[in-house]
């Protein structure tokens, strides 16, 4: 009896397996991965916040597909990062998956999710691994390519005139990166190039080699606390008075600000987006964002929202039929949507074609501290590995 | 190079040394006298730093904040030490290191609960945010210096309650012959207990101190742990004296390991190569030290035990 009952139980668990492929798509699952604890702790939760106000935005659907979505939490952790998206991949057999913000975290786990076929939209990193020789058609940047934002501040910083720059990053791919991409367009000298290990916060000894450097300007990228810790020690030294902080979006937004307080202001950033962009998109997100949230949104909030909206138009495009694979990366490629930045296009390597803006951290009129924009420092900006990418425009 | 930069991260490095003996103190006192490994110290230094941000943050006064997290770290110490360290005393190391293991992941989590899983990014008190003249060359951050000037009250009060009182005799008795200092009739259970609290006390100011310099966040006592173990390790468990000498080497070679070596790599091989290994020497050069330090001492630098 009981042997029976196993077998009709196999019986029926096997019709239901070789059925669920023959059934279109009912659903699309979504594999969120984002770092919800730690120093970077807050670019996540506006990562994941921003991605959600889209889904609202699309009547909790994406191309009219109901959405399953798992967040969860990398800690910033590779190891933990590769459990997560095995579980992704094996067990959950998501359709897609995006939300990494640390490229430490990204590039172990990519590989794996690349060779299962499965699409990964990134919200923020974009690696140059990825950008040139070994693009590949399942890899989406949405937000930019890591060298896109300080190129634009390179940019800056030679109009402005400074001929010494020091400049420092955590060491890891996507700090060594950015400070490569500021090297870019800049022309004048690079006086002290400063790695400090991913997550310190206490930075008394680079910040008296700096003193020592007696630069033009001081270039960091720091993302999340460390920038925070890393602006607010530099005004503690002093060094305020005796060179030019210049930084990229990432560590002159609401969340910094909020953090640092009344000595940020004036600080220049470069971004692909800013809250005052006067596009109708942008004005929707923004205002709904501040009153879903009670927060002014960042960058990384802007850059989910985007990768959001691309994923609606994508499967509108295809009609729901995700399970065509070809189709839908075409469609995600054709980037057919309205994004939060204005202007945006994917290059031949799915990296973005887009604007970069020059911000301006100021007080308003009633006292609070925020960005407006400035000025277009680069139109149209593409990255520079574009060209050793094999795959068709 | 110039003088005036080497003396700047020589404060440096004092100041961070400062904040490791502080933590290393209580740890190497309860290992020391009570032979008790405790995992949990650095817990006691997230607590401290947590209560201490979210006073000052209420109150807007700093005194008060560091005041409240130290007390408050005191009562948690006690709590661990009558309900959990005292049945751990006469167990073996391993046993010792999980049950303080699993105290690091419930206090994790609570604190998760609490204070919620974003870091919090506690504010130096305003009239400390800017820097002082040390010297016509040398501005020093304001914060720092009241750091230093913290570290070495703690030190000095240490120093005279261990050397001075009889509390401080019964300790270093403990601490050099534990069987034979009961034997003389030393009240041992009670002697633990301050032991411990003392060193909560210590974690406690620590954290509260170094809260508005790193940022106050989940697991921030185990990064701290470890550097504090290398300092125990240095300087001889169980000794006070040689944990505030190791304190001090491990924050002066930390320091100019970050300061000196990237610099030194740079004259020697190409950029991109220093780049490369320079953080990474940078982040060994305290488990060098550890390392020649056990070699010529295997007992550290000034074991209790002879």
């Amino acid at each position: 009896m009981k042997g029976t009952l196993t077998r009709t139980a196999a019986a029926l668990l096997a019709l239901g397996l070789t059925c669920a492929p023959a059934l279109a798509a009912d659903e699309i699952k979504i594999g969120f991965l984002t770092t919800l604890s730690g120093p970077g702790a807050s670019l996540g939760s506006d990562v994941r916040d921003g991605f959600k106000l889209a889904l609202t935005h699309s009547g909790d659907k994406l191309g009219g597909l109901p959405v399953k979505l798992d967040v969860v939490d990398d800690q910033q952790n590779p190891q933990t990062g590769r459990q997560t998206v095995e579980r992704f991949l094996k067990r959950d057999k998501v359709d897609l998956v995006t939300g990494v913000v640390f490229s430490n975290v990204l590039l172990p786990v990519l590989p794996g999710i690349l060779q299962a076929n499965v699409p990964y939209l990134s919200v923020n990193t974009g690696p140059r691994d990825y950008a040139g020789e070994k693009c590949d058609p399942n890899f989406f940047a949405v937000a930019w390519q890591n060298e896109d934002i300080p190129a634009a501040m390179g940019k800056f910083a030679t109009d402005k005139g400074y001929k010494r720059v020091a400049m420092i990053a955590p060491n890891y791919p996507g700090g060594r990166e950015s400070l490569d991409g500021f090297k870019r367009l800049y022309k004048g000298e690079i006086v002290e190039e400063i790695y400090t290990k991913l997550g310190q916060l206490d930075y008394a000894a680079e910040l008296a080699t700096i003193r020592v450097a007696k630069p033009d300007a001081v270039f960091f990228f720091l993302p999340g606390g460390m920038g925070v810790n890393f602006i607010k020690q530099f005004d503690g030294a002093g060094l305020n008075k005796q060179m030019a902080l210049l930084a990229p979006g990432f560590s002159a937004d609401e969340d910094t600000i909020k953090a640092v307080g009344e000595s940020i202001v004036g600080l220049y950033n470069s971004s692909q987006w800013a809250a005052d962009l006067d596009n109708p998109a942008n004005k929707r997100f923004v205002a709904d964002f501040v009153k879903t949230y009670g927060r002014t949104p960042t960058m990384y909030a802007a850059q989910a929202y985007d990768t959001a909206l691309l994923i609606d138009s994508a499967v509108k495009k295809v009609g729901g039929k995700i399970e065509d694979h070809a189709a839908f990366q075409k469609a995600l490629k054709a980037a057919d949507f309205q994004s939060v930045r204005g202007k945006f296009s994917f290059n031949n390597n799915q990296y973005p074609i887009h604007d970069l803006y020059m911000r301006e951290v100021y007080k308003t009129a009633d006292g609070k501290i925020t960005n407006k924009t400035v000025s277009t420092v680069v139109q149209g900006y593409k990255d520079p590995f574009a060209g050793e990418c094999k795959m068709g425009g | 190079m110039d003088s005036i930069f080497i003396i700047e991260q020589l404060i440096n490095g004092i100041g961070y040394g400062l904040m490791l003996f502080l933590l290393a103190a209580g740890l190497t006192l309860v290992f020391g006298v009570m032979d008790t490994m405790n995992l949990a110290h650095g817990t006691l230094f997230m607590f401290g730093a947590y209560i201490a941000a979210t006073v000052h943050e209420a109150s807007h006064s700093f005194l008060a904040a560091v005041l409240c997290g130290v007390l408050v770290t005191m009562l948690i110490g006690a709590l661990l030490e009558v309900t959990l360290m005292r049945r751990l005393y006469k167990r073996n190391h391993l046993n010792q290191v999980v049950a303080t293991f699993g105290v690091i992941l419930l206090a994790d989590d609570f604190v998760k609960w609490m204070w919620g899983a974003s870091p919090i990014m506690a504010s130096t008190p305003a009239a400390l945010a800017g820097p002082v003249q040390l010297l016509p060359d040398l501005p020093y951050p304001s914060y720092r210096l009241l750091i230093l000037v913290a570290g070495v009250v703690a030190a000095l009060a240490l120093y005279v309650v261990v050397n001075h009182t009889r509390l401080g005799m019964l300790v270093r008795a403990g601490a050099s012959d534990r069987p034979m200092a009961e034997l003389m009739g030393v009240r041992v259970q009670s002697v633990f207990t301050l032991v411990f609290v003392i060193g909560a006390a210590l974690a406690g100011v620590a954290g509260a101190l170094m809260g508005p310099l790193t940022s106050v966040q989940i697991g921030m006592g185990e990064g701290i742990l470890i550097p504090a173990l290398v300092v125990i390790v240095i300087g001889g468990i169980g000794s006070v004296r040689g944990s505030f000498v190791a304190a001090m080497l491990v924050g002066v070679v930390d320091t100019a390991g970050r300061a000196f070596v990237p610099p030194l790599l740079r004259e020697v091989m190409a950029p991109a190569l220093a780049a490369d290994v320079g953080p990474a020497l940078a982040g060994i050069a305290m488990y060098v030290l550890m390392a020649v330090v056990l070699c010529f001492k295997p007992g550290g630098l000034f074991p209790a035990r002879g």
